[in-house]
């Protein structure tokens, strides 16, 4: 995967979560990802960056459009330094909380996209990466 | 305070969501449409969603717990306008938006609000949602 441009953004209020939003939909409408495709990847970016102001005490997402064999996605990294996730399964599993939501936030925005990988590390924080291809 | 505007219209509450809403202002539309109902005894409530672009697990438990406390106040509630790629993404993060009754646009949802509030006028008690 190389690289083809990239952008950071701050995730510490609810007011950044609105602006990641809006970014990603920006990114996503300018590779010409189809609306559901679109809509699909604000909606786990929405979902993803709750969690790092929920569970992750805040934290930064990564914008990167990436080439990857003879196609184009967006990935999206958000980072955390909060406690990390113990149990990485568990998390993922529809309708598990240790906060506020409905569970639904991991596993969910999982589905909607096409790479999900989760790096976690108890104490010292939590990184997961999406890409939606094209 | 930014608000979502409140309309009342004879016996119901008419919301229209046109901006891309942070957490603050889905919560205080929570606060603002249970004293709107209690205020005014109304007993339906439309919430206009055709302007939003994306509903996640936020927004989708701000709809539910809406039409959930509307209901103990002894309104309905009536989602209408969902987008269809809204919709496509909703059910596959895993939220069908249970206890919500949903209509197509405006006009089926006055339809549906009318029809429950004929209904309650014959004393008819409203249990058919599915919770």
């Amino acid at each position: 995967m190389t690289v083809v441009k990239r952008e950071q953004m701050p995730l510490q209020s609810s007011g950044d979560i609105v602006m990641a939003r809006q970014r990603v939909r920006q990114w996503a409408t300018e590779l010409r990802f189809s609306l559901v495709d679109q809509t699909k990847l604000v909606t786990a970016a929405s979902e993803l960056a709750r969690n790092v102001l929920d569970h992750g005490q805040g934290g930064e997402m990564t914008i990167e459009v990436v080439n990857g064999l003879a196609k184009t996605g967006l990935k999206l990294v958000f980072e955390d330094k909060g406690p990390g996730i113990p149990d990485i399964e568990m998390a993922l599993k529809d309708g598990f909380t240790t906060g506020p939501g409905m569970g639904l936030g991991l596993g969910g925005s999982k589905r909607l996209v096409n790479d999900f990988a989760i790096e976690s590390e108890v104490g010292k924080g939590t990184r997961i990466t999406v890409v939606r291809w094209k | 305070m930014e608000r979502i505007p409140i309309l009342r219209m004879g016996p119901f509450l008419l919301i229209t969501i046109q901006v891309d809403m942070h957490d603050k202002l889905a919560m205080q539309l929570q606060d603002d449409v249970t004293a709107r109902i209690s205020e005014w005894g109304s007993s339906g409530v439309l919430i206009d969603i055709s302007s939003l672009e994306i509903v996640d697990s936020f927004i989708g438990r701000m709809l539910a717990n809406i039409a959930a406390m509307s209901r103990v106040l002894g309104a309905e509630t009536v989602v209408v306008g969902m987008q269809p790629a809204v919709a496509i993404t909703l059910v596959e993060l895993g939220m069908s938006l249970p206890g919500v009754r949903t209509a197509l646009n405006v006009e089926s949802g006055m339809e549906l609000l009318n029809a429950s509030l004929d209904g309650s006028q014959l004393g008819i008690t409203h249990d058919s949602r599915e919770a």
